[in-house]
């Protein structure tokens, strides 16, 4: 049996050793080596880590396999997948991913780009301002949703106290179906507006002052200088920051687990939190794979959308 | 409204630097700019500060209605309760601190040293099919957390790292590896590769130009990308708590979680730990501030 060619330099010391470097042929062939060298670790933790569990689950998801029977995986072809394409309970949870994803983020944009231009037109405590403001993104989303729990309670939270102070009747936050979406969406927009401000921000101090200079030379309306300067200039930037976010939404998982755990009834689970149920509650391991997949298979596809109008931003 | 109004708002202290175009709303406009922004900070603020008050709250303020905005005694029991258990020994809130800080700083450590050499390969070579790599790599990223973890349990599970500090330190590392190489490309980018070039026609070799004259310009900018996935693994949640049962592994989040599994909850400690567990957090966010935006959108977008 022949050794096939390395495909890795495991040893990059190898590589430096291999001095001095006569110029030319040579000090290529060394360059591929160092690449191969520098980049092989990190690919193979990601192939390990990220790649190998894919495929698992790729496997899984076309047998009936569960976690706690054990025993031999059947292979069922693609029923995990019908079953759940076909299921109502997966539909249920699509339309509350949904409007959970369209009502966060939306929010978040209109209220983090409202911000970002307040704050823009500001010249003085900038700084300050902007840094206040992005104190809620850093947090654990442990922290976040414990402790909007707490002040969302319906007998001690701030909340409904400061409703009731103001003559406002008390509201069931966490435990009434429309109005535990909303708190879902509402604590979410609470965390992440900051996200989309920063990134507005940026894109609004990046617009040339001289274009505004130039317009109001032309005496053009304070809302045409918004509409044909400010955002044609900020929306690319924008948009990337909206597509970051409704990914990450999209995946929404522990706001949900520690906010609402899904309730109440499934009022507010979204899909991840159905794949979490069907894998560890109810051990339909192979069904919950094929979930997953179906789950991957949507974030690849925003990924790349997201992705490649980041190239088409950076090369443009 | 908009008419002349310029010479008030330039009373106001200083606003040169505004173009005149933005002058025209006038000083009303502002003040009501000034006051939205005020209530915004406000309201963005307050579950900070309520979680800190409460923090610091006796147990019958902590669920006093109407609440108690001012006059309420000032205790630190609670957060004597995170670090210390009833029987005087170390708490297992603590316990789980230690925990956090290991994992959060071991996956660092090894996301940096296989993401640092990779990026700047990335940055300096001609690799084949560069960008489908970067793009491949990123992409793990953004895999659902639940998703990945059903096969990593499975998997753990076959080698025996469920509930183990280095199945989470491996896992940790593996989702900070694409941030890292990412956010540091676009900081060896910064850096000419005739730097590299010059000392390689002195007689250094690649690597030995890479180590004395690269590698200590990218110190700041592996100060701060190591900060952030500290910050990342810190915060993490999802495989911490499918992962790890007991108190000897467990990290923070999944601990502090565990806080209102009973009919009664502490909220008292539940606060007290939460600003124990964020405030390092705010203070590294703080410390690498410039590179912010970078660090957020995972090397994304940098300005």
């Amino acid at each position: 049996m022949s050794d096939p060619a390395p495909l890795t330099i495991d040893n990059p010391g190898q590589v430096a050793s291999t001095a001095p470097p006569a110029p030319g042929r040579s000090r290529r062939l060394s360059d591929r080596g160092l690449a191969v060298a520098f980049i092989s670790p990190a690919m193979l933790l990601l192939l390990a880590m990220s790649v190998f569990p894919l495929l698992w689950s790729l496997y899984l998801s076309f047998t009936d396999y569960s976690a706690t029977r054990g025993g031999p995986a059947n292979f069922i072809g693609f029923g995990n997948y019908t079953a759940i394409l076909t299921s109502a309970q997966v539909h249920t949870r699509a339309l509350t991913t949904l409007i959970y994803v369209i009502g966060a983020v939306g929010l978040q944009t209109v209220l983090g780009f409202g911000i970002a231009y307040l704050i823009s037109r500001r010249t003085h405590g900038r700084g300050v301002l902007t840094t206040l403001f992005l104190v809620p993104m850093m947090l654990s989303p442990v922290v976040v949703g414990l402790f909007w729990r707490f002040m969302l309670d319906a007998q001690f939270g701030v909340v409904n106290s400061m409703l009731g102070s103001v003559g406002l009747g008390q509201v069931e936050w966490l435990t009434r179906q429309r109005t535990a979406l909303i708190s879902l969406i509402v604590v979410d927009t609470w965390q992440w507006t900051p996200f989309i401000m920063l990134i507005a921000l940026a894109g609004l101090s990046a617009v040339p002052k001289y274009l505004y200079e130039a317009a109001s030379i032309d005496r053009a309306s304070e809302w045409f200088r918004f509409r044909t300067i400010t955002l044609p200039l900020v929306w690319p930037l924008l948009l990337i920051a909206v597509m970051f976010r409704a990914i990450e939404a999209f995946r929404l998982f522990d706001l949900v687990y520690i906010l609402t755990n899904g309730g109440p009834g499934v009022s507010t689970e979204t899909l991840s939190f159905h794949i979490y149920k069907v894998a560890f509650l109810g051990f339909n391991t192979g069904t919950a794979s094929a979930y997953g997949i179906l789950m991957v298979l949507v974030v690849i596809v925003l990924t790349q959308f997201y992705l490649r109008y980041l190239n088409k931003l950076k090369e443009g | 409204m908009a008419v002349s109004v310029d010479e008030a708002v330039s009373t106001g202290s200083a606003r040169d630097h505004t173009p005149p175009a933005r002058r025209l709303g006038g000083r009303g406009r502002s003040v009501l700019e000034v006051a939205l922004l005020t209530v915004l900070a406000v309201v963005m603020l307050f579950p900070v500060l309520w979680m800190i008050e409460t923090s610091i709250k006796e147990n019958r303020d902590v669920y006093a209605i109407p609440a108690k905005f001012f006059d309420f005694t000032i205790t630190l029991d609670h957060y004597k309760d995170v670090f210390v258990a009833p029987d005087g020994g170390r708490s297992a809130l603590s316990v789980s601190f230690l925990n956090s800080v290991v994992v959060a700083g071991v996956s660092t450590v090894l996301a940096t040293v296989l993401g640092v050499p990779a990026a700047w390969a990335y940055s300096r070579f001609a690799v084949k099919a560069k960008k489908d790599q970067l793009f491949f790599i990123l992409s793990t990223r953004f895999m659902p957390p639940v998703v990945v973890v059903i096969p990593i349990f499975l998997m753990y599970r076959q080698v025996g790292l469920i509930d183990n500090k280095l199945g989470l330190i491996l896992i940790y590392a593996a989702f900070n590896v694409p941030f890292t190489i990412w956010m540091m490309k676009g900081f060896v980018d910064e850096v000419p590769a005739e730097y590299e070039d010059a000392a390689m026609l002195d007689g250094y070799t690649r690597l030995q130009a890479f180590r004395r004259f690269t590698l200590p310009l990218l110190v700041p900018g592996i100060a701060a990308t190591a900060v952030f996935a500290l910050i990342f693994s810190w915060n993490e949640f999802v495989f911490a708590t499918f992962l790890t049962s007991s108190d000897s592994v467990r990290t923070a989040p999944p601990a502090i979680a565990g806080l209102i599994g009973g009919t009664t909850t502490d909220w008292g400690l539940v606060a007290a730990s939460s600003v124990v567990f964020a405030l390092p957090v705010l203070v590294f966010a703080y410390l690498v501030r410039k590179h912010l935006i970078a660090g957020v959108t995972l090397g994304a977008v940098r300005r």
